[in-house]
């Protein structure tokens, strides 16, 4: 089975549109594209406001997601934890 | 010797985190367990059905980790190990109580098929935006940092599948490395990199229908 990413992969020689570019965002901003992939995005993004803004929105997303909370152990459990640290130690 | 909490992932400090915990240095294991605790709930909660079970599984893995480190000789990194250790106690308690699935067929599942990244209505037939996205550079950061946004993040994320909610949230919430993510969670690139699409694209979908209109 072909993959929407598969498809956007095979025709390089032609420029990308929004539709494949939004596909590809994930792997730029991750710096997995190699230079040909990388220079094909940047082509449309140079002529693409709308590709331009759903980037930024891709990147605001980031963001807002690495300020969510971390989901703590109970403070019981860390108190256990510390205290079968302590009989484990060496003293 | 220096040591602040959380130096243990630079490379240069993995020794000396080692060397302490074998010493018995209380604040090292639990600036650790601050640590780490967290991204072990959550990949936990991918083998175990509640949120109690996984609690009994970071803390069983802990107590593995004190039984282990004497013969830990950093072949991995310390946080592998340790993953390594949480992720084994965690399969066997699944199996007990409810997963006959592998995790890598999970993950292939969770990267499976297409799944486009933004609905396809949103384009014209030749495949260019129907309407711009809004700019979101223009909202204020309160709007976009504030409680009800971050909650409503925090909502999109726990409605991921399993294997997409744990790439975003160890590469994401909890900013590891991509090579630190595909190990820990035993995936393949190619895999790591679907997932982390997908959940990354959902969750903005998620942002763009609540901040709808607000960006103008």
């Amino acid at each position: 089975m072909t993959t929407i990413w598969q498809r956007i992969r095979g025709g390089r020689s032609r420029g990308l549109t929004c539709i494949e570019l939004v596909e590809l965002v994930t792997d730029y901003l991750e710096g997995n594209l190699d230079a040909d992939e990388r220079a094909r995005v940047e082509r449309h993004l140079a002529g693409c406001d709308a590709c331009t803004a759903y980037i930024d929105q891709m990147r605001v997303t980031i963001a807002v997601v690495g300020r969510v909370d971390v989901d703590d152990i109970p403070d019981a459990m860390k108190a256990e934890l510390m205290h079968a640290f302590r009989d484990w130690a060496p003293s | 010797m220096e040591e602040t909490a959380g130096s243990y992932t630079a490379p240069a400090g993995q020794d000396e985190i080692v060397a302490a915990l074998r010493a018995g240095d209380e604040a090292t294991f639990a600036a650790l367990v601050d640590e780490l605790s967290p991204s072990m709930l959550r990949v936990a909660l991918m083998f175990v059905p509640t949120r109690a079970a996984a609690e009994d599984v970071v803390q069983e893995a802990w107590l593995g980790v004190l039984a282990g480190i004497g013969r830990f000789e950093g072949r991995s990194s310390l946080k592998t190990w340790i993953f390594r250790i949480l992720t084994n106690r965690a399969k066997t308690r699944g199996e007990r109580e409810r997963r006959t699935v592998p995790f890598s067929a999970l993950a292939a599942a969770d990267a499976d098929g297409d799944e486009p990244a933004v609905d396809p209505d949103r384009f014209v037939a030749d495949g260019h935006w129907r309407s711009a996205p809004d700019q979101w550079s223009s909202l204020p950061e309160s709007r976009l940092l504030g409680k009800e946004t971050l909650e409503l993040v925090q909502t999109a994320i726990d409605g991921l599948p399993e294997m997409q909610r744990a790439v975003i949230t160890l590469r994401d919430v909890q900013g590891w490395s991509s090579d630190d993510v595909r190990n820990v969670l035993d995936l393949s690139e190619s895999n790591q990199r679907v997932l982390l699409h997908r959940a990354r694209s959902k969750v903005r979908q998620a942002l763009e229908s609540y901040l709808q209109g607000e960006g103008t």
